[in-house]
């Protein structure tokens, strides 16, 4: 009961905690997702060939 | 001036053309979502009948529209991948399909907080909404099968059968609202007209543009790193620039 009562007296808070809030966090976690799999994947390719290098 | 579009459909010369375009799309994607909030919070009216919770729609209706949108683009080149054992099909399939299940889950996620307010509960089983699960189900199937399997060739040829069996579900989804009754409303843009307030619609329009170009830079940046992955011990990624540094 106490959120819906919130929502009714909130609803711009409601609206942009809840929906936008929430889609632009979502948005910003998979923008780093990618971002570090490039830097992982980038290192890992690096280190291949520094090792080879070594051989 | 002809373009040889073949010479795209190979990793090495992709890998360069993504990484150009992924700032023209990133940086209008960013404008575009700062106009589009302006307008659907600052200039759109207030609704008749649900007040201010209809303002969720400039984010529910582009991101459900995108998750069907992403899934067929996500299907075609899967089954592109399967018919013509292109690489780049695959990988571009595998790419897609995280930015789609995300969109699924935010239409999901705002539609239950547009129905609190609107309908009294925050789910139902509902054929729209019970549909869109299922899709946001196949895109985490098709993450998760892709996974299970050590050798990419194979993970793409079985995660692309799933693609192309579960775009089946997308009609569905779109059509739901016509074929049954449904608690979720119609279309309310259709191309005979809209009722809708000319704010509203260029809010939604442009946080639409504004999810699109956002989507299209996040599957450029993952595909790369899904060339580099795959082709990483090809002569072509030992000679980039990025590696060598």
């Amino acid at each position: 009961m106490g959120i819906e009562l919130w929502m009714r007296e909130n609803p711009m808070t409601y609206i942009w905690l809840g929906s936008y809030a929430v889609s632009m966090l979502v948005f910003a976690i998979e923008i780093v997702m990618v971002i570090n799999r490039r830097k992982n994947t980038l290192n890992q390719i690096r280190m291949m060939r520094n090792s080879g290098d070594n051989e | 001036m002809a373009i040889n579009w073949f010479k795209y459909s190979a990793p090495t010369t992709f890998y360069g053309l993504a990484g150009k375009l992924i700032p023209w799309f990133a940086v209008p994607a960013v404008i575009l979502f700062a106009i589009g909030l302006y307008i659907g919070f600052a200039v759109a009216p207030i609704d008749a009948t649900q007040g201010e919770y209809y303002r969720i729609i400039f984010i529910h209706v582009p991101a459900s529209i995108l998750s069907m949108f992403l899934y067929m683009i996500m299907a075609g080149y899967a089954a592109l991948g399967l018919i013509f054992n292109t690489r780049l099909s695959a990988m571009m399939a595998s790419a897609i399909a995280p930015t789609g299940a995300l969109f699924a889950f935010i239409s999901l996620w705002t539609g239950a907080l547009w129905g609190k307010p609107t309908w009294g509960v925050w789910w139902l089983w509902d054929a729209r909404m019970t549909s869109e699960l299922i899709l946001l189900f196949l895109y985490l199937g098709f993450i998760a099968l892709h996974a299970s399997i050590d050798d990419p060739r194979r993970a793409d040829r079985a995660s692309a059968l799933l693609a192309i069996v579960g775009s089946v579900n997308v009609p569905i989804i779109y059509f739901s609202v016509k074929w049954w009754n449904t608690l979720h409303q119609g279309s309310t843009i259709k191309f005979t007209g809209t009722s809708m307030h000319v704010a509203m619609q260029q809010a939604m329009f442009t946080m639409f543009a504004a999810c699109w170009l956002y989507a299209a830079a996040v599957v450029l940046m993952r595909v790369r790193s899904i060339i580099l992955e795959r082709e990483r011990n090809t002569t072509w990624i030992a000679e980039l620039p990025e590696v060598k540094r």
